[in-house]
């Protein structure tokens, strides 16, 4: 083993690898994206196949506000993992506090409007083929967003505590690509329940 | 797996006690011993869903048979398909592609270790509770009971109304937890060849194996996940009154179908790439001439990624789709033929002119092909929508599938073990005992499932419990049984080989093939940390390189 190890040859002067963690949240969200491309489809093929009422014209209100909050959030992230990168670990903090602020406002949102459909229009998941689609697709990605808020809050209790410094920056990268992704998801979801699905 | 590269003189070190021994096993996260669980926990489920196709043949040996009731006839096919795809085939392979893939690449153990052992109890978790239905099912105060819905657990046989208890819970919950296990591991092989290649390891000279197992494990992320996604759906529809798939509140069954398939038809994929990446190493060392056409070989491979993620609706021709869906299907299903076909050429490139060795290994590589190729021509007539028509639930599409997967996959895996089994518990098998395993099992095979296509052509349905005599079935159906127990004893001559080699074996050394890929570098079984000094390579066989330094393979590349 030793004299073949010493006739290997010259090793490559500049040899670069990708990031191992990067490379599988990639793989993650392609897995992620096939079982959202699913229940889309789902979503999609069933509009107007109800039997019964309600419908979505008649009792969906369009969460503007809400979906603002989730999407800024994407910039905020953003920032955050910037400023933790050049070691700027106060920014880096306020920064991430804010994007748990505006994902949990949107899971208020959610909340809200799963309380509204329930007590006051009776929709819920067996009620008819637009409560199952609805509850499971927009459910799938509050799931989402909830496990993503968990690991958030994670990182910033560490950060406040100040376990979190400019060698962490890859690892917060990685989280920071999740957050991307859910936010993308939503404007999907947005866009097939709240604009195609009416 | 203690490491005999570095022994340190006037140390003795004692016998550890089994439970030791034991828990280092279960708290593993050693690439290279959750490989080898992989593998035990595959053989296992390979003998536990042989004896459940043995008791359907006994079934099917005579008309009228009495053997078992129609009602454990359905749980034992149903058994035998879920475990032989989900228990045998994807463990057994993912087991050789987390063994191989770090070896090979000259790496000390895969991306994420503690996500490899995580994924591999998952999936163990999954088979457990598939089998857990047999006591579980009706709970513990009731008669066992267990899946009955077939593999493909078409609606509305799913519904709560068809399927009480929780037979077909457990199903739902073992393909979705082993599913889990699956991404893991497919996450875990990409980012294992993306980052963790030795120095000098590009893109372009990895092993094929390495290459093969990128492709499949891409391929799980995209056609696994579907079927995550639609076991959700049931599970909604059976425990929260959800609507996808219940005909009666306007959801629809072929959706299910769709879903089904979309991961289905991809799966079998999965399953015969990595065996084309056995082909692609065994063929090479026995023919004593590097692989033919290697770029080609890995275009061919995505090619067949990409094209057989748009071909699952040709299982789907009987349903009632609108002819353009079925010509799109049957045009696509033909044309994964192309690359398909470009791969056996390329092998049989590599043997033309080789010094051909007729090892076991070899002997399996060579029945593999014939067979495959006959899989495959089958699979085209299938692949036609008149044809499959007429055919479409009879015992020919039986015997075009078990073709594939035991002519395909099992005769690859039978290689792969009888080829890396030195690697991995540094002894050789016994080559009379492999001989003897190979010709029973090769007669026995064809036996079964070469005269399977004929009842199928006379008519006899799949998934019949029993049939009337003077149908033209009774022979064959008897043959085909005969056949059944030919390869059950040819398998028990495999295990007794595995067991007695590991005792009674010749020592292998590190090299016994004179190989060319990094695995062969390190001793066998290799150390835990694979190589002592990380290797570098300038070749696609870097072994070459070092046995001839005169010539290497560096100089044309």
């Amino acid at each position: 083993m030793s004299a073949m190890a010493n006739s290997y040859p010259q090793a490559p002067a500049n040899w670069a690898l990708p990031d191992r963690g990067k490379v599988a949240m990639a793989g993650l969200i392609i897995a992620e994206s096939a079982i959202f491309t699913i229940f889309v489809v789902a979503y999609l093929f069933y509009v107007g196949k109800s039997l019964t009422g309600p419908s979505p014209r008649e009792v969906l209100e369009t969460p503007i506000f809400y979906t603002i909050c989730l999407l800024s959030s994407s910039l905020t992230v953003h920032l955050a993992a910037k400023s933790l990168a050049r070691d700027r670990v106060g920014a880096f903090l306020g920064l991430w506090v804010l994007t748990i602020v505006l994902g949990g406002a949107f899971m208020y949102g959610t909340a809200q409007e799963w309380h509204r459909l329930i007590y006051e229009h009776g929709l819920t998941i067996s009620t008819n083929l637009f409560g199952t689609t609805y509850y499971s697709l927009v459910g799938l990605h509050a799931f989402h967003v909830t496990a993503g808020l968990l690991m958030l809050s994670m990182v910033a209790i560490f950060a406040l505590v100040g376990r979190v410094g400019v060698q962490h920056s890859r690892r917060v990268e990685v989280l920071s690509m999740y957050w991307h992704f859910v936010d993308a998801v939503w404007v999907v979801v947005f866009t097939v329940v709240y604009v195609v699905g009416r | 797996m203690s490491s005999n590269a570095i022994t340190v003189p006037g140390v003795q070190i004692d016998e550890k006690p089994w439970v030791d021994t034991l828990h280092e096993w279960v708290t593993t996260v050693d690439h290279k011993r959750l490989g080898v669980l992989y593998i035990l926990y595959a053989l296992l489920f390979l003998v536990i869903a042989g004896v459940e196709a043995l008791i359907i043949r006994i079934q099917l040996m005579f008309p009228h048979n009495h053997f078992v009731s129609p009602e454990v006839f359905n749980r034992l096919f149903t058994l035998h398909g879920t475990t032989m795809v989900f228990f045998m085939g994807m463990p057994i392979l993912f087991g050789f592609a987390n063994y191989l893939v770090p070896l090979m690449i000259g790496a000390r153990d895969m991306a994420f270790p503690r996500l490899n052992a995580f994924s591999f109890w998952l999936s163990a978790l999954g088979g457990f509770l598939l089998y857990f239905s047999l006591v579980g099912a009706n709970g513990l105060y009731g008669a066992g009971n267990a899946p009955d819905v077939g593999w493909w657990a078409y609606a509305p046989l799913t519904a709560r109304a068809f399927s009480p208890g929780h037979s077909t819970d457990y199903w739902t919950l073992a393909l979705l937890v082993s599913g889990f296990g699956s991404i893991g591991t497919a996450i875990n092989i990409i980012a294992t060849i993306l980052c963790m290649r030795c120095p000098g390891m590009k893109l372009n000279r990895m092993p094929l194996l390495a290459w093969l197992n990128l492709v499949m494990a891409g391929m799980v992320l995209i056609a696994v996940s579907p079927l995550t996604a639609a076991q959700a759906m049931l599970l909604i529809d059976r425990y929260l009154g959800g609507h996808f798939f219940d005909t009666q509140a306007g959801g629809s069954a072929v959706l299910w179908m769709h879903f089904f398939w979309i991961f289905g038809h991809p799966e079998v994929y999965i399953l015969i790439i990595p065996c084309f990446a056995f082909m692609s190493e065994i063929i090479p060392v026995f023919s004593r001439k590097p692989i033919f056409g290697y770029p080609v070989m890995v275009a061919a491979t995505l090619c067949i990624g990409f094209v057989s993620m748009s071909v699952w609706a040709h299982h789907m021709f009987s349903v009632g789709m609108n002819s353009y869906a079925n010509s799109f299907f049957t045009i696509t299903t033909m044309a994964v033929g192309v690359p398909t076909g470009i791969k056996i050429f390329n092998w049989l490139g590599t043997m033309w002119g080789g010094r051909i060795q007729f090892k076991v290994p070899m002997l399996f590589c060579i029945a593999f092909l014939f067979q495959f190729l006959i899989a495959g021509l089958t699979g085209v007539m299938l692949g036609s929508a008149a044809f499959a028509s007429q055919l479409t639930l009879s015992y020919f599409v039986v015997a075009h599938f078990h073709y594939t997967l035991v002519g395909g996959v099992v005769f690859a895996v039978f290689a792969a073990i009888c080829y890396w089994y030195p690697k991995i518990t540094g002894r050789m098998l016994n080559e009379t005992l492999g001989k003897l395993h190979f010709w029973l099992f090769l007669i026995g095979f064809h036996l079964t499932f070469d005269l399977m296509h004929f009842p199928g052509l006379l008519g006899m349905p799949r998934r019949i419990y029993t049939y009337e005599p003077g149908r033209g079935w009774n022979t064959l159906n008897l043959l085909i049984s005969i056949g059944g127990f030919i390869q059950a004893i040819a398998i028990l001559l495999f295990v007794a080989n595995l067991i007695i080699s590991y005792f009674k074996g010749a020592k292998a050394g590190n090299d016994p093939w004179d190989a060319w890929t990094l695995e062969w570098a390190t001793s066998s079984p290799p150390p835990a940390y694979n190589f002592a000094s990380i290797p570098v390579v300038a070749s696609r066989r870097p072994l070459w390189d070092l046995k001839h330094p005169e010539d290497p393979d560096s100089r044309y590349e």
